[in-house]
């Protein structure tokens, strides 16, 4: 069969929504065949009831992780794109700033964590969780900015050069566009690694005044309350997934005129 | 300007004087040497030469992209801005259509204006008449990825002329064009420049396109770059179909091959 050939409308989602059917049956069945205990791996059916139970507990937890995912992203796509755009103007700056923010992404946010955490203070937890989580969705917005913003067609600078363009204009009307499919590209990266952030900075840091849903897996662990940690783990997907999707959309309604990326084709 | 009536006639003074220019590059390699030139008014200048001869670095030295290592390019006829710098007035046309992706055709030709500091609301009409000029109405709104090669060098060339400017400059701009796609956009550019009445200087490697486009062609050496004869061509304009198929155009092309053979090193060696 050819791989290149269009798939009917909707396959797309019937295929993979039928493999996973088949997959929760098989599990439920086995669960059940085996008599496997419940704390070591509780049946589909236990876990949507635990998600079910539990469920005024979660979403309080959902909202505080997204809460502080976001507020990361946020920071994060904020700074790294001034860093960027900054760098981009003067090479001196782009030179003395880059070996620190490599050191700050090769560094293991585990390991910073309980200096963060002393700095802050002990009773200031969730900003603990927001440094931390910004540090890690940080990085793929500035390296990929400033590709981006280096990636000017030569020739088109030349023209800018030519009507006499302010470095303003420069930036605005050549740079940030040529680099928008970049910045994109680390907008999807970091939203994803925004989420794991912050989920490993409250496994590592602990919670604040509210429990995210890493800290409902840690006590649900304790307490052998497997079925609500699983419950926990497919909200946290959930949102992995809702956030990913949401950056894919914004990358194809900005880029769909004119990048190559975006663009539907006609064969 | 009497001059732009008859663009073959010789004024008093040139619109641009190139006087001695070099170009060395910091790798020491001699891309111009001893490079003479008086541009007329109104003239459509070609500055034919095999690749490596320096006839783009030549352009882009007009243009102001890069200071000459010696000799000075003058604007005799130009008023000067207060850093001292001649106000030259120019379109610039480059080998790609270098259009910016991201906006749409109109936006693309309003860029100079915009930089320039004028509105939008402003200036739309004039930039609904270049995008016309240049057979592209009604194309205002598309965007470039949806063009073809030939649409999107007249998009860069509407762009270009949007300025009115006083020479436009063109860098091998139908080079990478298929033969009849390039041959519309000779007819149509001798077109806008008999109405225009601006100066055109032009870069190209093909004989066949200087001799027809041209009222004067520089033939350019390499090695170092320089260059070696200038060509008239008196044939009158407008030239069409009838003068690309004459005995006289076919004269121009033999002598002006003959011309560029004779910069090359090995004359005998041609392929």
């Amino acid at each position: 069969m050819d791989d290149n050939a269009p798939l009917p409308p909707g396959l797309r989602i019937i295929v993979p929504l039928l493999l996973g059917g088949v997959m929760l049956a098989l599990w439920q069945g086995l669960v059940w065949w085996l008599e496997v205990p419940k704390f070591v791996l509780p049946a589909p059916t236990l876990i949507a009831q635990s998600l079910y139970n539990d469920w005024g507990t979660l979403i309080v937890s959902l909202w505080i992780t997204l809460r502080i995912t976001l507020m990361a992203f946020v920071i994060a796509l904020v700074c790294g794109v001034a860093l960027a755009v900054l760098s981009a103007q003067s090479r001196l700056v782009e030179i003395s700033i880059f070996p620190y923010a490599v050191m700050l992404q090769v560094t293991p946010v585990v390991a910073i964590a309980p200096l963060i955490l002393i700095w802050v203070g002990l009773e200031h937890i969730d900003r603990a969780l927001l440094i931390l989580a910004t540090i890690v969705a940080f990085f793929p917005i500035l390296s990929n900015t400033t590709l981006g913003l280096k990636s000017v067609d030569h020739n088109l600078r030349d023209l800018f050069v030519l009507y006499g363009a302010g470095a303003g204009q420069r930036l605005r009307l050549l740079q940030l566009p040529t680099a928008l499919p970049y910045l994109l590209a680390g907008m999807k990266i970091s939203g994803g690694l925004a989420l794991i952030g912050a989920v490993v900075a409250e496994f590592v840091a602990g919670s604040g005044t509210g429990a995210g849903l890493a800290w409902r897996i840690i006590e649900s662990a304790n307490r052998l309350n497997i079925p609500r940690m699983f419950a926990a783990l497919i909200l946290l997907s959930a949102l992995g997934i809702v956030i990913f999707l949401l950056m894919a959309g914004l990358q194809t309604m900005l880029l769909r005129h004119w990048h190559e990326s975006a663009v539907r084709r006609e064969r | 300007m009497d001059a732009a009536e008859a663009p073959t006639q010789m004024p008093t003074r040139p619109l641009i004087d190139i006087c001695g220019v070099a170009k060395t590059y910091s790798g020491g390699t001699h891309a111009l040497q001893g490079i003479d030139l008086a541009v007329r008014q109104g003239e459509f200048l070609s500055l034919l030469g095999p690749s490596g001869c320096g006839k783009s670095t030549l352009l882009r030295l007009i243009a102001g992209l890069g200071e000459p290592s010696a000799g000075r390019i003058e604007w005799p006829s130009a008023t000067y801005d207060a850093a001292g710098r001649p106000e030259r007035s120019l379109g610039f046309v480059f080998q790609e259509p270098t259009l910016m992706p991201w906006a749409t055709v109109f936006d693309n030709v309003f860029l100079p204006l915009r930089l320039a500091g004028q509105r939008r609301r402003a200036v739309a009409l004039r930039v609904e008449e270049a995008i016309a000029q240049v057979g592209l109405g009604g194309f205002a709104r598309a965007y470039p990825r949806q063009l073809s090669g030939g649409m999107r060098m007249r998009v860069s060339i509407a762009r270009a002329l949007v300025m009115h400017p006083k020479v436009l400059l063109m860098d091998e701009p139908f080079a990478a064009l298929d033969e009849i796609t390039r041959m519309r956009l000779n007819d149509d550019l001798l077109r806008l420049w008999q109405a225009g009445h601006w100066t055109v200087i032009f870069v190209t490697h093909s004989v066949y396109e200087s001799a027809f486009l041209s009222s004067r062609i520089a033939v350019m050496g390499a090695r170092p770059g320089r260059i070696a004869e200038l060509i008239e061509v008196p044939a009158p304009y407008p030239r069409d179909e009838a003068f690309r198929t004459s005995a006289e155009y076919n004269e121009y092309c033999r002598r002006t091959s003959a011309a560029l053979r004779a910069t090359l090193p090995d004359a005998g060696a041609l392929p």
